[in-house]
């Protein structure tokens, strides 16, 4: 195996021949956004997107610790580290990371058939099928084990209705991983099957949903009659609850850590919140010696480096078996709040400028912008109370909250945006 | 949450009908793709209900309902709040303050009876001394035509088409004065700007030789910096109370969204975290009011601690204002975040308040200083 050196090196060669530089005054990322991207301006950056992911396949650089059978390269998770050092500066496709990489090419690995892995997971690598997930519901994210939408079987297939909600990029997705309820009988975690669904099939019906900050890149799915053959299943009937427990975990790892995830999480650079970005500002404002500015300032980059050593220290001893994978709620919350405090920052150093702004102001309206969406970044992902939930119960095992869903899920309470009868 | 007499009472109430059938959330959500959402008509019949009558004494053509205006007016300014409505209260009312104050005989004549009776509206193009949009000040030149105002103003509130704008510009030898500007005056040039409030739009304003009589002078030549700091304070009580209007509105849809939303077979205010969460946000925003209501009361009076109560007000309701919003749409998970729920609504009005004329930061900067003085050890 090419030791870790080696590869940096090699792919600091092949990464100044061949990626383009990121441009840190354009934050192409659609949730970030300030300028309202239309829909055309969203395909074409999903375009360079899937161009990118081919050409990183071509040099060797994609899927760096997946197996080579399946188009991987059989590496470790340090080459993989090396190599997302080396590509900071560099375009790379971010946007996809999140959720094609993680967590669905992540569950495929661990689920997924011989076939299924060989029909897929090539394919993804080398950018041609872009993964979304079909898991939150309008009755329900956090509960994810409370899904409704029902798989029924019929033969050799399986009919799929129900509804799916805030599905990033599922109006360009190609491929869906979705949870549905095969059995209504059993206690909630027993009757749940994971699919893979093609986001093109029949009687799947998708609407854009518009973010406060006008991008339009969540989507509501409806799915009346969708016929997903068995070969289609991931993992076993009823067992789905196994296969999210993974999909979950490796989700959470989008704050860092995961062994799947090219370059820095879901973002090819931190924006107006970086941190050389902030400093800008305040020097333009007049305010960069003020005390005051600089302990927000200095709050702001102690939250990132802090973020960078504990998401280090965490998967380190995950992958020591020092801590238990649960723990990676713990960079998750941290990752949640600090993004969260960093919008509040920015809109403190901004001022007025922040809330009103020119129409060349991008930043400004970035920063503005920013700011309404910021809890995105305590949602997105599973929520932060719920990261609170795993680290006390299951990472400190301290005792459970009562629970009122241990009966048949037919019979457990549902509030009224569930829609669903199990009929 | 204000009123006190029946008369407040019937002042709310009739304002709140109002906006409430004017200004739906969903109207407010349209009205955000236009590019001038201000209504002329449906702005007068608000006046009508005694909008900018408030801070004007009676001989002057206005008139409190409960003796102190700026109790009365906290009562609108919350129910703006409550709605996000679109219309320059807040600057209107103050520039009427001012004028009532400081005017002449003519400025109550015609300026003032235009704002009273909702023909006009106007704006106070504030410029903080520094940060992000301290604006480069403007300067005044006395001629025989009267004063020629030039430079720029980084914000003002837009409005009626033609409004009136209440500048401060500082003369040869440096004292700062006011003048009341027709925004339609020769001269002035504005450009609009962008931001987070749907309905409320801001414009940066360019004079270059604007030339007004020197009748439009508002208080003795030199007066300005001791009158912007009456004017800051009403601005940041008025503030503060719309901000306690998007408070109780937010925290009141998600207390019923904790009854209604189900998890784990639970509704998410059974669960201890979520009551202490909700525990906490109705205890600031009671603060809020409290210390709101406080500062209303003081400043309406002109009592010595008036200046004190008003940047605590500001200080505090513009920090926890936003910050208690941003936990309601936590608790409402990925549905907060979207365009078609209501909540960032109040989000960005709260936002906006807290921002303008001064943050929260420069609120408690100001109190600091107000209470060393206090202390005599001050500056
Ligand atoms: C940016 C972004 C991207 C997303 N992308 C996807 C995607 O691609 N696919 C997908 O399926 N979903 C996606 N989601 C949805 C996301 O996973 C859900 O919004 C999230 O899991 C919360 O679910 P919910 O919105 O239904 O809120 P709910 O589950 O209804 O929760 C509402 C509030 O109650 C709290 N709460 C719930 N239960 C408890 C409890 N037991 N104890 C304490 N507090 C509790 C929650 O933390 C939250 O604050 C995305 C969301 C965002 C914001």
């Amino acid at each position: 195996m090419i030791d870790v050196d080696e590869f940096a090196t090699r792919a600091r060669g092949w990464l100044a021949e061949n990626l383009p530089p990121a441009d840190p005054t354009r934050d192409t990322f659609f949730l970030h956004a300030a300028t309202h991207p239309t829909d055309e301006e969203v395909l074409a950056r999903a375009a360079t997107c899937r161009e990118l992911q081919r050409r990183l396949f071509d040099g060797g650089f994609a899927g760096i610790c997946v197996p080579p059978e399946y188009g991987g390269q059989g590496l470790t998770p340090a080459h993989q580290a090396a190599f997302n050092r080396e590509i900071r500066g560099y375009d790379y496709p971010a946007e996809i990371q999140a959720s094609t990489f993680i967590p669905c090419m992540a569950v495929l690995l661990e689920f997924g058939t011989e076939e299924q892995k060989l029909r897929h997971i090539p394919r993804m690598l080398r950018g041609e099928e872009i993964w979304v997930q079909l898991l939150s519901e309008p009755g329900g994210g956090s509960d994810a084990a409370g899904a409704v939408t029902t798989a029924t079987r019929d033969g050799e297939n399986w009919v799929l209705n129900g509804s799916k909600v805030w599905t990033t990029s599922g109006w360009w997705g190609d491929w869906a991983l979705c949870l549905a309820r095969t059995n209504w009988d059993v206690e909630k975690h027993r009757g749940l099957t994971v699919f893979s669904v093609p986001m093109s099939a029949p009687g799947l019906e998708i609407r854009q949903v518009e973010l406060v900050n006008g991008s339009k890149d969540f989507c509501q799915e409806f799915l009346t009659d969708v016929v997903v053959p068995d070969t289609d299943r991931i993992g076993d009937v009823d067992a789905g609850w196994g296969v999210m427990t993974r999909w979950l975990y490796h989700e959470r790892t989008i704050s860092g850590g995961s062994p799947y995830v090219t370059g820095g999480g879901n973002r090819p650079n931190a924006g107006p919140y970086d941190i050389g970005s902030l400093i800008e500002a305040a020097r333009a404002f007049g305010t960069l010696d003020d005390s005051r500015t600089r302990a927000l300032l200095g709050e702001a980059q102690t939250n990132v480096l802090v973020l960078r050593a504990l998401v280090e220290a965490v998967t380190r001893k995950m992958a020591g078996g020092a801590l238990p994978y649960h723990a990676a709620a713990m960079t998750r919350l941290f990752g949640g709040t600090s993004n969260a405090r960093r919008a509040a920052i920015a809109t403190e150093l901004y001022g007025e400028a922040g809330v009103v702004w020119s129409p060349d102001e991008e930043t400004a309206a970035q920063v503005g912008l920013g700011y309404l969406t910021r809890q995105a970044a305590c949602i997105g992902g599973g929520t932060t109370e719920m990261a609170r939930n795993v680290i006390s119960e299951r990472l400190l095992g301290m005792p459970r909250e009562q629970r009122a869903d241990t009966v048949a899920f037919r019979d457990v309470p549902r509030g009224p945006q569930a829609g669903g009868s199990g009929a | 949450m204000f009123t006190q007499t029946a008369d407040q009472d019937l002042l709310e109430a009739t304002t709140a009908d109002y906006l409430r059938v004017t200004w739906t959330p969903a109207r407010i959500r349209e009205l955000s793709r236009l590019d001038s959402p201000f209504d002329p008509a449906l702005w007068r019949r608000g006046v009508d209900l005694g909008w900018t009558a408030l801070l004007v004494p009676a001989d002057s053509g206005g008139g409190s309902v409960s003796g102190n205006g700026l109790a009365d007016l906290l009562a609108v300014a919350y129910q703006f709040g409550r709605h996000a409505a679109p219309g320059p209260l807040i600057g209107t009312n103050v520039v009427a303050a001012a004028l009532a104050r400081w005017g002449t005989k003519e400025q109550h004549g015609g300026p003032l009876a235009e704002l009273l009776d909702g023909a006009a509206t106007a704006a106070w193009g504030y410029a903080p001394r520094t940060g992000p949009r301290s604006g480069n000040g403007l300067r005044a030149v006395s001629s025989d035509d009267g004063v020629a105002l030039t430079g720029t103003v980084p914000l003002v509130e837009t409005g009626t088409a033609s409004g009136y704008l209440l500048l401060a510009a500082a003369d040869a030898q440096g004292l700062r004065s006011h003048y009341l500007v027709p925004r339609d005056a020769p001269g002035v040039r504005t450009s609009p700007l962008r931001g987070i409030d749907l309905t409320r739009r801001y414009q940066s304003v360019t004079l270059q030789d604007a030339t007004v009589s020197a009748a439009a002078r508002v208080g003795e030549p030199g007066s300005a910096d001791d009158h912007d700091e009456l004017l800051l304070d009403l601005t940041a009580v008025l503030q503060a109370a719309e901000i306690v209007g998007t408070m109780e509105r937010a925290f009141t849809t998600t207390l019923q969204w904790t009854h209604d939303r189900y998890s784990f077979g639970r509704p998410l205010g059974s669960y201890q975290e979520i009551k202490h969460r909700m525990a906490d946000l109705r205890t600031q925003l009671e603060a809020s009011a409290a210390v709101t209501a406080k500062a209303a009361r003081h400043v309406g009076e002109g009592s010595p601690d008036a200046r004190l109560w008003a940047s605590t007000a500001k200080a505090y309701a513009g920090q926890v204002g936003p910050e208690l919003i941003q936990d309601c749409v936590q608790l409402h998970g990925g549905i907060g975040v979207t365009f078609e729920h209501d909540l960032h609504i109040y989000l960005r009005r709260a936002t906006v308040n807290a921002q303008l004329f001064g943050t929260p930061a420069a609120f408690t900067d100001r109190l600091v200083s107000l209470t060393e003085t206090a202390l005599g050890g001050g500056k």
